[in-house]
This record gives structure tokens, C-alpha cells and sequence, in this order.
């Protein structure tokens, strides 16, 4: 009974979305403010059949009602509860409901958060939302409906993929999906304002902290995922550029260069064009990702389920998506100009630079993620692309990228003069240079060029935005949330760069094998095999080994690698031993028996690892810093006029666009 | 309008045609060099009695699949039923390519182990310690099964393990049609 109320409350949440998605459009046009006013409580209306339907299928999952195919499919009694909730999301009908209930999520708090946005202009930016949902949740009716029931009833379900059971991924998925379809508010936002053939500065300032969030979610979702594949998959490495990871980079970096753009709009009213370009290209690459993970275009190690006939829906349905916003894009895109003009040095000019880099590198990613694509279409047979292309195209774009990172910050709008930013950053930049060659002469044993190059952009990041920070001459706690946002995020990417370039150039692996009282030293850290046991845990069956570090002879911790073996024919699971650190992580991964107590271990000497990670959670919290500036949510308050504003060493000149001074 | 707000419709739909096209396109199947090339040569020891060999020659006339496997690898269990099953309802003979499963001592007898506990359904077992027969085969992973002709041609790659709707729908029809072929 109770998954039929679910797939009952998935046909309303449809009903509802379609009356959202075409009567309050409809009524801007014929001027009907009775069908206007209707958008919200369908977006409300939307939400809460979707919750409905969601929470039903949660439910299935937790009796574990083997009746209903998807839960048989993808859990069991044994898996713990918890898993058993992350399982609703661990295959394709479930991660397509929770994305549809994500996106009503999403329309219901522009809803809610909507009191400056004037009635026309929120019934278009959620109409548009509701005909994004209808898409979604036609497809999950339609070619995956989660609530199917079995004839014949099993006494026991299958297995979620025992690389899904775990906290990590139970928890990085939503983080994505939030992500991704929070790119939809600012995609909905740039629509609307094509349908109405304007867009300006109060346009900007709604989309722009929705964008924020959405960026946020992107990033802490793409960082979980690093960092699940690190420990989970028991080879230490953190990025593979496997198809499904690109899927997720690219939205993340195009909205990346959306929240740049979105700034020059804003304050500049300039990039206007570009600015919704790179709207719609935020979220058809999220649509693009979902296509190439679901429907089995490419191979990846994410393919959990692909299915070519729902790749077929996804691509009609890109097509209709993607197809009538470029189609409105050409129709309207002359209609609207940016006014303002600058000079070949000003921060207009620092962000030009940033979007042209991370539009690049977006396209690179997608050549090299479809190549193996483009090359079969021409009948050159099959090949696949792999770290070295992406690497070899993506670093020097990065470093280039990051030079201009840290000057933009002290790059004035309008026009600014070279002399005058040289004479601000001559100080960080000299300072980084020093860091750059001193650091790794004193610390490295061998000294690599790569090092130097990889430790300056850091630090000189790191310092130009702090540098701006002592420039201003106010108190840091004066600041406004979104100058403390910018430096925080910007100091997570310099921190991220530092990551990658030393765990990249000094990490060091072995494979050894050892007996139970054996031991292996590496990097000053002595390796000693002490026990082995197997234990019954759950739903898996551990070979646990203990393994005690020592330093000088001096206990560090003591871990514990082990193998899972889940039966039922699943592939053994390999948990890592991590003892993580600021400056290092030691990994050992347990590997093969080898017969008289003796197994091959894996031993990973990782510096700087953690600090991906960290950066990651830096760049979050800095967006989310951001979003939350006073400003937007002062700007119900706003008047249309011009106000001068003291200089906060970002502005000189009097504006076209109303500004709040912070 | 302008034509140059066209340009990302036209890009896009380009891209469309491209993913159209890869629906209908199975990016699994690797097609091998050696399909339709006489199959590489190896003498290898067999592995219940190492002084004796097996080759290539001795399977001349014959139909034939080669069928590489290893005790470490566990899609080769999952496929044993389904390639022992084929091997027993068509007479095939085959010879199974145990790939590097003695490249250390430790491992043991551990492929003779295997094969006595999941059945021996090979008509011999060549030992390739160090891969070699492996490279001169193409090997991208393990399994993978290859079907000869009667002139010791490759007829057919099969990557990864098989399964009954490809024993049924591909590899009996094709074994069948080989053997009606004239020597």
C-alpha cells in the first residue's frame, strides 16, 4: 500500500508541476495575476508530494518490502539501517527521485525567499523550474519508476554495491545533487529574464547568491568524492578522471565562472550576454553529466546502471532543455547590452581573463571526456583518454589561471594602472618567490622545478588576498561577509594547488610483503605487521590485520587495513588503515594472502594529502560566506538609485547599478 | 537576430548527433587486432604435468576457444559455470590460459586447487607464469575468451566474463557456422 501512495504522490507532484510550469508563465503574458499568484503554492504544493512520494520509497527500504523491486534489488536485511536509507539512493530510480524531490526543494525556497523579486519576474524564474521538473519526474514515471512491484516476492533482497556502503557516499551524492540542480535557479533566473527581454542589476543580485549555494553544494559534493575514492577504493588516489568525475567538474567549473560573471554584471552591468551564456551552460552541463553517467555512453567506473533507452529520454529531453534555451538565447541575446566599458588594466579585464581560462579548461575537460566519442563516430576505432592528456592540457591553464587569481584582487574596476598594481603586489609576490625556492631547498631532498612553480602560485594567492585584506585599511571585522568569503575561498584553492603539487610529486608506495611480526620502513616511519584476525561485522566478513607505526621508535597509532568480503559475489572490499595528518597521511592498504601468514601490504607515504580536502572545505565555507552577505538581503529595502559609495578599495567611479554600501 | 547568438545552438546540436550516435554504440566491445589473423603461436607447460606442452598446432582442424583465466581473478569464477556449461553441451574443445598465476611462489597450488573445487571443464590448461602468451594475445584483461576456426584462425574476442545470453545469441550460432565451414 505504502509504495502505492508513492507513486500516487509522484503522478500529483507531476499534476502539480505542470500546472506550475505553464499557467503562471502563461499569465505573465495575458496579464492574468490570478494565474501569476498561483506559482507559489504550486511550488509549496510540489515540494510536498514529492517529500511524500520520497518518503514513501525511505520507508520501503527501512521495513525492507522486498515486493517492490528496486528496494530487492538494492538492499537486504542485513545491511544496517543506515545504509539501507543511503541505498534509496545507491542506484538509478532512487538518485532520479531524490534529484526531482532536490529540484522542488529548490522552487520552493525561491518561493519562499522571493519577498524583493516582483511577481512577473518569480512566476517565470518558477514556471521555468516546474517544466524543468516536469521533465524529471516524466522520466522517472516513465523508464525507472522506483515503485514497480514484483509478482513473485523474495524472502531476502540483493546487494546495495558494497563500494556504496559507506558514510561517505551515503552522504555525497545529495551533496551533488543539490549542486547540480542548484544550478537550475540561476538558469531559471537567466530564462526569465530573456522571456522579459531585460536583465539588470537587481536581476544579478537574486541569482547571485543562489548561484553561491548552489557552487557551495558542488563543491563540498565534488570534495566528499575525492575523498571517498581515496579511502574507499584503496588505491590512495584521489582524482581518476573518470567520466562521471568530469561530469561534476564542469558544471563546477562553469559555475565557477558564472559567480565571476555574475559579479562583473552586478557592479559593472557589463558581461551581460556572457553572464547568461554562461547560465544556461551551467546547468545543461549538469543535464550533460546526468546524461553520459545514466545511459552508458561511456564506460566509467561509476557505471552502477546505465540502460541506452533511458539514455534516449535523457537525450530528448536535453535536447528540448538545452535546444529552446540557446534557440531563446539567439532570439533574445541582441535585445540586451552592456553598458559600461573598460580598459585593457581593470579587474574587468582580470575576470575576462578568468572566464576565457575556466571556460578552456571546461572545454578541454568535455573534448577529452567525449574524444573516445568523437573517435568512434569517425570510425578510427576505440580509445580511451586518460590522466596524462588532462593533466598535461589542465596545469599550465591552472597556472596561469592562479597568477591571475591573485592579482585581480588588487585590480580596480573600470580602468587602474599597471604601475599602481605593481606597486600593490610587489610585496606578495616577492615573498612567494622566496617561499617557493626556500621551502623546498630545505625541506625536499631533490629539488623539483614542479615544487617551486606549484608552492608560489599557492602562497602567492594566499598572500595577495590577504595583502588586499591589510590594503583596505578597515578591520577584518568590519568587512563585509563577502570579502571574507572571496579571501577564505581563494585561500582554499591555493591550499587545494598545494595539495595536489607535493602529493603529487613526493608521495611514495610500495608493495611488500609481510609476515605477522615483520616490519618495513618508509619515510622515517617504521611499518610493523602485528596481528591478523577475522570478524564477523554486519553484513561483511573483515580479515583485519594491525599494523603499529612508529617514529624513532616511537608509537604513532596503530591501524587497522582490512579486506570485507560480502558474499554473495560481490568483489572484496578493501578498507584502508589511514592515519591522517596536517602535513601527511600514512595509508596502508591490506592486499592478497600469500600464504604462511603472510600478506602483501601497500603502503602509501602521502604529504600534503589532506590539504585537498581541506581547501575544498574552505572554498565551501567561503561561498556560503558569501551568499550570506548582508547586502542580499537588504535588497528588498533598494530603491532604484544611484548611490555613490565610499571606497572600498574595489570602487572608484560612480556606478550605473545600485549598490548597498556594506 | 544575429547569426553569431546561433553559434552554441549549433555547437550544441552537434553534440546531440554525437551522443545519438553513441546510444546506439556499446563502448565495452573492444574489438581485438587479431580477430580475422591466424592465432598467435605458444608452447606452454601444461599445468597437471608440467613436462608436457601444449600449442597452438595441436588444435589444428579443430574448432576451438581459448580461454584465459586465473585464480585471482574473480570474474573468472562467476563466468565458470556458464563457460563450463557451453564447453560440456558443445564439445569445444578448450584450452584454458592460466595468466600468471605462478608468477610468485607463495601462490601455491592454487589454479589446481580452483580447478578442483570448481571442476576442470578444460581440455588442457597451459601455464603462462610470466604473461608472455598473454602479450602476443592482446590481452586487456582477465577473462577473455577467443574462438578459433578450423585454420587456427581468430574468429571471435569475447572481454570479460560470459554470460548465457551471449553463449546463446553469440558464440553457439558462431561456433556452429564455423564447423559447417570446409577446412
Amino acid at each position: 500500500m505504502i509504495p502505492e501512495i508513492g507513486h500516487f504522490a509522484l503522478i500529483l507532484a507531476l499534476s502539480v508541476a505542470i500546472v506550475q510550469g505553464v499557467f503562471p508563465l502563461w499569465g505573465t503574458f495575458t496579464g492574468k495575476s490570478n494565474w501569476i499568484s498561483m506559482v507559489k503554492p504550486a511550488a509549496y504544493g510540489q515540494l510536498f508530494f514529492m517529500v511524500i512520494s520520497f518518503a514513501c520509497l525511505v520507508y520501503a527500504f527501512v521495513t525492507n518490502d522486498f515486493s517492490v523491486k528496486y528496494v530487492a534489488n538494492n538492499s537486504n536485511t542485513q545491511m544496517p539501517t543506515v545504509f539501507r536509507v543511503s541505498a534509496v539512493w545507491g542506484a538509478h530510480e532512487g538518485s532520479l527521485l531524490l534529484w526531482a524531490m532536490v529540484l522542488s526543494g529548490w522552487g520552493a525556497a525561491v518561493a519562499f525567499f522571493s519577498k524583493g523579486i516582483p511577481p512577473i519576474m518569480l512566476a517565470r524564474v518558477l514556471s521555468i523550474m516546474g517544466l524543468v521538473a516536469v521533465g524529471f519526474m516524466l522520466f522517472v514515471i516513465v523508464t525507472s519508476n522506483p515503485f514497480e512491484r514484483l509478482l513473485r516476492i523474495p524472502l531476502e533482497g540483493r546487494q546495495l554495491n558494497p563500494l556504496l556502503q559507506d558514510f561517505g557516499l551515503a552522504i555525497h551524492p545529495p551533496m551533488l545533487y543539490m549542486g547540480y540542480v542548484g544550478l537550475s535557479v540561476a538558469y531559471s533566473f537567466a530564462m526569465a529574464a530573456m522571456i522579459g527581454g531585460k536583465l539588470d542589476a537587481s536581476w544579478v543580485r537574486w541569482a547571485r547568491p543562489w548561484t553561491n549555494i548552489a557552487w557551495v553544494f558542488l563543491t563540498f559534493g565534488i570534495a566528499l568524492g575525492s575523498w571517498w575514492a581515496y579511502y574507499e577504493l584503496g588505491w590512495g588516489g584521489w582524482w581518476f578522471w573518470d567520466p562521471v568525475e568530469n561530469a561534476s567538474l564542469m558544471p563546477w567549473i562553469v559555475g565557477t565562472a558564472l559567480i565571476h560573471s555574475l559579479a562583473v554584471t552586478e557592479k559593472r552591468a557589463t558581461f551581460k550576454r556572457w553572464t547568461l551564456l554562461l547560465s544556461i551552460l551551467g546547468f545543461s552541463l549538469s543535464l550533460l553529466g546526468t546524461f553520459l553517467v545514466r545511459s552508458g555512453v561511456l564506460t566509467s567506473v561509476h557505471s552502477f546502471a546505465s540502460d541506452p533507452e533511458r539514455g534516449l529520454f535523457i537525450l530528448i529531453f536535453l535536447l528540448v532543455v538545452i535546444g529552446s534555451s540557446l534557440l531563446l538565447f539567439s532570439f533574445r541575446a541582441h535585445k540586451i547590452r552592456s553598458v559600461g566599458s573598460f580598459s585593457l588594466v581593470s579587474r574587468e579585464s582580470g575576470l575576462l581573463v578568468n572566464n576565457v581560462i575556466l571556460l578552456v579548461m571546461t572545454a578541454t575537460v568535455l573534448l577529452g571526456t567525449l574524444y573516445p566519442l568523437i573517435i568512434d563516430a569517425l570510425g578510427a576505432g576505440k580509445i580511451s583518454v586518460g590522466p596524462p592528456y588532462f593533466n598535461a592540457v589542465i596545469v599550465p591553464l591552472a597556472v596561469v589561471l592562479f597568477m591571475v587569481m591573485g592579482l585581480g584582487f588588487h585590480l580596480r574596476w573600470k580602468s587602474d594602472s599597471l604601475s599602481r598594481v605593481l606597486g600593490r603586489v610587489w610585496m606578495p609576490l616577492a615573498a612567494s618567490l622566496v617561499i617557493a625556492f626556500v621551502l623546498p631547498l630545505i625541506l625536499a631532498e631533490d629539488f623539483k622545478i614542479k615544487t617551486v612553480l606549484g608552492l608560489f602560485i599557492g602562497s602567492w594567492v594566499t598572500l595577495a588576498a590577504l595583502m588586499w585584506v591589510v590594503s583596505l585599511g578597515r578591520s577584518p571585522f568590519k568587512l563585509p561577509l563577502a570579502s571574507w568569503g572571496s579571501v577564505i575561498a581563494h585561500i582554499g584553492m591555493a591550499m587545494t594547488a598545494i595539495g595536489v603539487t607535493v602529493v603529487s610529486l613526493y608521495d611514495t608506495e610500495k608493495d611488500v610483503r609481510l609476515e605477522i611480526g615483520q616490519s618495513y620502513e618508509m619515510a622515517g616511519y617504521k611499518f610493523a605487521f602485528q596481528s591478523f584476525e577475522k570478524v564477523k561485522v554486519d553484513n561483511f566478513i573483515a580479515s583485519r590485520s594491525t599494523m603499529e607505526i612508529t617514529q624513532n621508535g616511537k608509537h604513532i597509532t596503530t591501524i587497522h587495513p582490512e579486506k570485507r568480503d560480502y558474499g554473495r559475489d560481490a568483489m572484496p572490499m578493501t578498507e584502508a588503515g589511514i592515519d591522517a595528518g596536517f602535513t601527511r597521511d600514512l595509508f596502508v592498504a591490506l592486499g592478497e594472502p600469500l600464504g604462511k601468514n603472510a600478506w602483501s601490504f601497500r603502503i602509501y607515504h602521502k604529504p600534503f594529502v589532506r590539504w585537498i580536502w581541506l581547501g575544498g572545505i574552505l572554498m565551501g565555507l567561503g561561498g556560503l560566506l558569501a551568499a550570506l552577505d548582508k547586502r542580499y538581503r537588504r535588497m528588498r529595502k533598494i530603491a532604484p538609485e544611484v548611490i555613490t559609495q565610499k571606497d572600498d578599495g574595489t570602487a572608484t567611479s560612480p556606478r550605473p547599478v545600485v549598490e548597498n554600501a556594506a | 537576430m544575429k547569426v553569431k547568438f546561433l553559434i552554441p545552438l549549433v555547437a550544441f546540436m552537434a553534440l546531440v548527433g554525437l551522443m545519438l550516435f553513441g546510444l546506439s554504440n556499446d563502448p565495452k566491445l573492444i574489438p581485438s587486432p587479431f580477430v580475422g589473423k591466424p592465432a598467435p603461436q605458444f608452447s606452454l607447460p601444461r599445468l597437471n604435468n608440467p613436462d608436457e606442452t601444449i600449442s597452438v598446432n595441436d588444435m589444428k582442424g579443430k574448432v576451438w576457444i581459448l580461454n584465459l583465466w586465473a585464480s585471482w581473478c574473480v570474474s573468472c569464477r562467476a563466468e565458470h559455470a556458464v563457460l563450463s556449461k557451453l564447453i560440456a553441451e558443445e564439445k569445444i574443445p578448450t584450452i584454458g590460459l592460466n595468466y600468471k598465476d605462478y608468477g610468485t611462489e607463495d601462490y601455491g597450488d592454487d589454479a589446481k586447487k580452483w580447478l578442483a573445487t570448481l571442476g576442470n571443464p578444460y581440455y588442457a590448461v597451459a601455464v603462462d607464469t610470466k604473461g608472455m602468451a598473454g602479450i602476443d594475445w592482446g590481452v586487456v584483461g582477465v577473462p577473455e575468451t577467443f574462438v578459433m576456426d578450423k585454420k587456427g584462425i581468430v574468429r571471435y574476442k569475447f572481454t570479460g566474463p560470459v554470460y548465457q545470453k551471449a553463449v546463446d545469441e553469440t558464440l553457439i550460432p558462431l561456433i556452429k557456422k564455423l564447423r559447417e565451414e570446409a577446412l
